[in-house]
């Protein structure tokens, strides 16, 4: 699954946009990440500030 | 039954797409709610600020010394050896010549979007789409500061930019590869020493594989300062700020300054989407993709696409018919009017993402003592094509 460090999340969307199944929104200032989820990785590369982890389990 | 409000259009997202669309929307006599998540139209900025003037007049934009902060003389885009090759704004494309400020000048088209007549409410997201029995999307699911409530709609603007969500909740496929991604980050620094006549490209591996750095004085002593790296480049997660220290570390002009803001974004490079409407449904800006693929600026055909889109909706709301059919009336005219150039842009962008830097400057020493005056991917191969016939030949194929 994957992690957000909320104190470096800019909340700039670049994760949202590239998700490919549509499993995260930015509602202003939260970020939110959904059960369907595919574990893909790509949100963890496309932020520009390195605030998203993958996590085991 | 509780009483529902409606509107001929929902417009999700006041940035300038959301906005000229509202605008122009509302200017042909449709009823108009413009809905914006953030409680503040144009803030946090995402946007490296730079339009060219050339494009303003025909999205009905009047030049307001509010929103310029400073003005260039054109372009200048340096090879990895450091080789030079500028180009005067009138020929750079959509995005050089005048530096904006970008929260202000969201406000400026929000506010014209307002006084034609849209209603805009803020610290408002929009959470889902309604569809009617046939399928036809009928409105939009709204959390706001009053409570979570529905909005009926003729018809709903997707304007919610690179994350955008609308799209795909309504059936448009709007996911983009990752070589069609741009991880971006940008400082605006001060106390700098920037060159105050021209927007800076860099290219190269060093600096941004599959990418550029750029420099855009919004001052004297100031500019915006960022790097976009294109997806499938990044290796490690946080190279974009990782590019962009390391470059500002190696640039004498640079380094000592200070940043006072922090932006930060995905951009889409892609080629134009199939679709951008459905019943009762269509895309503008950077949620239809219709962003530049070569330079990532997104604000000239986000506008110029905004425009077609009011004007159909204003038309489709004095028909009473919202259908994919009507709405065809947006997609092919904003195709007629960027398709080509979109897609010729998003080729060069392939074929430029995969250039060595020996290559890279091969062509800008060329381009620096050719007389070429013109920032166009024609004009560029021609002038290439008379000394590297090769390098040429693989894209003019396709071309």
């Amino acid at each position: 699954m994957i992690r957000i460090d909320v104190s470096k999340c800019m909340h700039c969307g670049a994760c949202v946009g590239t998700c490919p199944v549509n499993a995260m929104f930015l509602n202003d200032a939260t970020l939110e990440i959904y059960d369907n989820c595919i574990d893909c990785g790509l949100c963890v590369r496309v932020c520009p500030v390195a605030a998203l982890t993958m996590i085991k389990g | 039954m509780i009483y529902m409000e409606e509107f001929d259009v929902v417009v999700v997202g006041a940035g300038p797409a959301g906005s000229i669309t509202a605008k122009y929307a509302a200017m042909g006599g449709a009823s108009v709610l413009m809905l914006e998540k953030r409680q503040e139209v144009g803030s946090p900025v995402r946007c490296g600020e730079g339009i060219a003037r050339k494009w303003i007049d025909e999205v009905g934009i009047k030049l307001d010394k509010r929103w310029i902060a400073h003005e260039v003389k054109g372009a200048k885009i340096v090879s990895p050896d450091g080789t030079e090759f500028r180009i005067d704004e009138e020929y750079a494309g959509s995005e050089v010549g005048t530096m904006i400020e970008r929260d202000i000048f969201d406000k400026a088209l929000a506010e014209d979007a307002v006084k034609a007549g849209a209603e805009l409410r803020l610290k408002s997201a929009v959470r889902g789409l309604l569809f009617d029995d046939s399928g036809k999307v009928s409105g939009v699911r709204v959390e706001s500061l009053e409570g979570t409530y529905e909005v009926k709609a003729g018809a709903v603007v997707g304007a919610d930019g690179f994350e955008s969500q609308v799209g795909r909740w309504g059936g448009i496929d709007t996911t983009i590869k990752p070589n069609d991604i741009t991880s971006a980050i940008q400082y605006r620094m001060v106390d700098i020493v920037p060159d105050p006549d021209y927007a800076e490209f860099f290219l190269g591996t060093t600096w941004a594989p599959g990418g550029y750095v750029w420099i855009f004085p919004k001052s004297e002593t100031s500019a915006n300062v960022g790097v976009g790296i294109l997806l499938s480049n990044v290796k490690e997660p946080g190279d974009a700020k990782k590019y962009l220290d390391r470059f500002i570390q190696n640039r004498p002009g640079l380094k000592k300054g200070r940043i006072i803001e922090i932006v930060s974004g995905g951009v889409p490079v892609s080629a134009p989407l199939d679709e951008t409407v459905k019943d009762g449904l269509l895309l503008v800006g950077d949620a239809a993709r219709q962003t530049n693929p070569l330079t990532g600026g997104g604000i000239a055909n986000g506008c110029i696409a905004g425009k077609i889109a009011g004007e159909t909706l204003a038309a489709a709301a004095k028909e009473g018919d919202f259908s994919r059919q009507f709405l065809m009336r947006y997609e092919n005219g904003w195709r007629d009017r960027l398709e080509e150039e979109l897609y010729r842009d998003w080729m060069a962008k392939e074929k430029l993402v995969g250039l060595d830097d020996d290559t890279l400057n091969k062509m800008i020493h060329v381009l620096s003592e050719s007389d070429i005056d013109e920032l166009s991917v024609y004009r560029i191969l021609e002038e290439i094509k008379k000394r590297y016939p090769e390098l040429v030949k693989e894209i003019e194929d396709l071309l």
